[in-house]
């Protein structure tokens, strides 16, 4: 009983005295990667648990993500709205925010984009992509305004209101599908089909799969992100205010007003997830099409670091893990798509338990990180 | 037709009166849960699970209660032990429970969608209700009249005088996250086993966050939490209600604006009235030895 105890401890004990001589630059990169080995690893056991063989479920994930050309399509139509949500929560972090309405705002986006589609058939190809994007961001930024604007002004806890916010959208979305935009050739709950000028580029080397220009766009959306957060005064406000809101204050930054763009841009982002769904894959919006993008975006964002870069790549893996996780709902008799969530969710967990990872920081920091208190939020 | 609003609305908050006590405790205590939401769906499953297996709902409750103690275990092991934030690892007790219950359900019944039926005899009729509003009243006294509930109060206040004075917080905030636990798996269990016939997935449709939201409005208080909630369940038994009606003599009201009901509440709620309401002082922090 007492080795179980003695080895418990060992693995959870806080070690202050000792750090890994590892670089500074080697460590930002080591906690993710270790926290999603460790998550993986967990998973991995569980399904082990279940009955399957965990090697088998790796084989299962590792062709299904990266087989063929059409499965790294798949992967990366997949990736694409990660890397807007990813995208959305990183900048609402960096503000101090908790965007958990990226669900609401993809929603609201993908809406007005086949809304504009299906109002305004006739306009010709290159203004329609372009006038049914701007539709969605303006959606996506109106559903990211609105909690930011009831945090800034009424101190109510975004949380709370992000997560009213997407079963509102859900609703809305709903009743607009099926009354006031229904599609007159189909049973489902869905809007008309977009007009032909609105579809947008897809490349065909993916063997069907739907990857479009909206990967691109994502990936210069990820540039634009660092441009405005590291490189322009809003950005450095932003920062700063989700550092230490006390002294941005004091340095005489607006921290409502900042917190209102914040969760704005979070939700513009957010919205363009319809850039891809709408005009780059099914040509109109289907409820439910969503397979809780918004969600996985926190995942991708949190072990992308809230960095453009981190986020493409966490996007990326967060894709194969979802394609993935679908074809093992069918080559396997126990493991259900439901294991990319538990996956996602150790691997949240993983990565936001700082106390696992006290071993890779030096002893200094330690202790200054104990002084300031990690970066807690009140609800 | 008024009393059967009344009813109704009664019974409706119980769930939502179970996790808003769970949540009482556990972030009087200083700890943040927004893993409500998860721990009220692990309950539900471990309920329905429980009672199908043992004929009973009384023992049905004690595994989705059980249930819910497992996987604030799990929560509490993250936020207390390795003092991950709160907000996310509570996001990420959620997606875990959201993963969970359709992967134990495939294991259990070899379908992801619900369990089997229980059959009404298997059933509570209202005895959670009567339960929920106990628990109030002793949660109300056990608070302010014990010295254990100072020192609950105190965990979540000036965490670092109550350990000067010999009490270990952290022992003491396991104690509120593990409780929580029990009583939002319980709230599942009166959704599952109570008001439902089975358990369906993803059957707790956001009533976690409202839960919480009705803890912010009642100012961490047990009372005005409870008033809370039911206020909240008015809105959602009103929404049952509502369905069908036409007002203003045109087309019936579309379902769906009806369904958003509890969830706008909740947002003015929130925005409306919350003003000058003050948290725990030590909400959020993680505490660490000094």
């Amino acid at each position: 009983m007492s080795h179980a105890r003695s080895l418990f401890l060992a693995i959870f004990q806080t070690r202050t005295s000792h750090s890994l001589a590892v670089p500074p630059a080697m460590k930002k990169l080591l906690q993710p990667l270790l926290a999603l080995a460790l998550g993986l690893a967990c998973g991995l056991a569980i399904t082990w648990a279940a009955g399957e063989n965990p090697w088998h479920v790796l084989r299962v994930l590792e062709k299904s993500a990266f087989g063929s050309s059409y499965d790294i399509g798949m992967t990366l139509f997949y990736a694409t709205p990660l890397i807007f949500t990813g995208l959305s929560v990183a900048v609402a972090f960096q503000a101090g925010l908790f965007n958990i309405g990226a669900e609401g705002q993809l929603t609201m986006g993908a809406l007005a984009a086949a809304a504009a589609g299906a109002l305004w058939p006739r306009v010709p190809s290159p203004l329609a992509p372009l006038l049914a994007s701007l539709a969605a961001v303006i959606a996506g930024t109106v559903w990211g305004g609105i909690p930011g604007w009831l945090r800034a002004r009424r101190g109510s806890h975004e949380v709370i209101n992000t997560i009213m916010l997407n079963f509102i959208a859900a609703g809305l979305a709903s009743y607009v599908a099926l009354y006031l935009l229904k599609n007159p050739e189909s049973q489902n709950p869905e809007t008309p089909n977009i007009g032909a000028g609105y579809f947008i580029h897809q490349f065909a080397i993916f063997g069907g799969a739907p990857v479009s220009l909206a990967l691109p766009v994502a990936l210069l959306v990820a540039g634009f992100v660092w441009l405005l957060l590291w490189k322009t005064t809003l950005g450095f406000e932003i920062r700063a205010v989700g550092q230490n809101e006390a002294a941005a204050r004091a340095a005489g930054i607006d921290a409502g007003r900042i917190r209102i763009i914040a969760l704005c841009a979070a939700g513009g982002i957010a919205g363009l997830v319809g850039l891809g769904e709408v005009l780059g894959n099914a040509g109109r919006f289907r409820v439910g099409f969503s397979p809780e993008y918004g969600f996985i975006g926190i995942a991708v964002a949190l072990l992308g670091r809230n960095r453009p870069v981190g986020v493409v790549v966490a996007a990326l893996l967060f894709g194969a893990l979802h394609k993935g996780a679908a074809d093992l709902d069918l080559e396997t008799e126990h493991v259900t798509r439901e294991l990319s969530l538990v996956l996602q969710a150790l691997i949240i967990l993983s990565v936001s338990a700082e106390g696992l990872w006290n071993w890779l920081t030096p002893l200094r920091r330690q202790n200054l990180d104990q002084n300031l208190g990690s970066k807690q939020a009140r609800i | 037709m008024l009393l059967q609003l009344l009813a109704s609305t009664f019974r409706v908050s119980t769930p939502l009166l179970f996790a808003a006590l769970g949540g009482l405790f556990s972030e009087r205590a200083g700890v943040i849960n927004i893993a409500l939401e998860g721990l009220m769906l692990i309950g539900a499953f471990g309920a329905a699970v429980g009672t199908l297996a043992t004929h009973s709902p009384w023992l049905g409750s004690i595994l989705g209660a059980a249930a819910g103690v497992a996987l604030a275990a799990v929560y509490g092991l993250f936020v207390i032990r390795l003092r991950a934030n709160q907000i996310i690892a509570g996001m990420a007790i959620n997606m875990l429970a959201f993963g969970l219950t359709p992967f134990l359900c495939k294991i259990l019944y070899d379908v992801t969608g619900s369990t089997p039926a229980i059959p009404v005899t298997e059933r509570f009729r209202s005895a959670p209700l009567y339960l929920s509003w106990a628990i109030v009243a002793a949660c109300y006294l056990w608070l302010k009249y014990t010295a254990a509930g100072l020192r609950l109060t105190f965990a979540g206040e000036h965490p670092v005088a109550l350990e000067a004075a010999g009490v270990r917080v952290n022992g003491m905030r396991w104690l509120a996250v593990l409780l929580s636990g029990a009583l939002a798996g319980m709230g599942g269990a009166a959704l599952s086993v109570c008001l439902s016939s089975s358990f369906s997935r993803n059957m707790t449709g956001g009533r976690g966050f409202m839960a919480l939201a009705a803890l912010i409005f009642g100012k961490w208080k047990p009372v005005p939490t409870a008033l809370a909630c039911l206020l909240f369940g008015f809105s959602e038994a009103v929404q049952i209600r509502l369905q069908g009606v036409s007002l203003w003599g045109h087309q019936p009201i579309p379902v769906q604006f009806i369904q958003i009901l509890p969830y706008v509440v909740t947002m003015l709620v929130l925005a409306g009235f919350v003003g000058r309401s003050r948290p725990p002082k030590a909400l959020g922090l993680p505490f660490r030895k000094p």
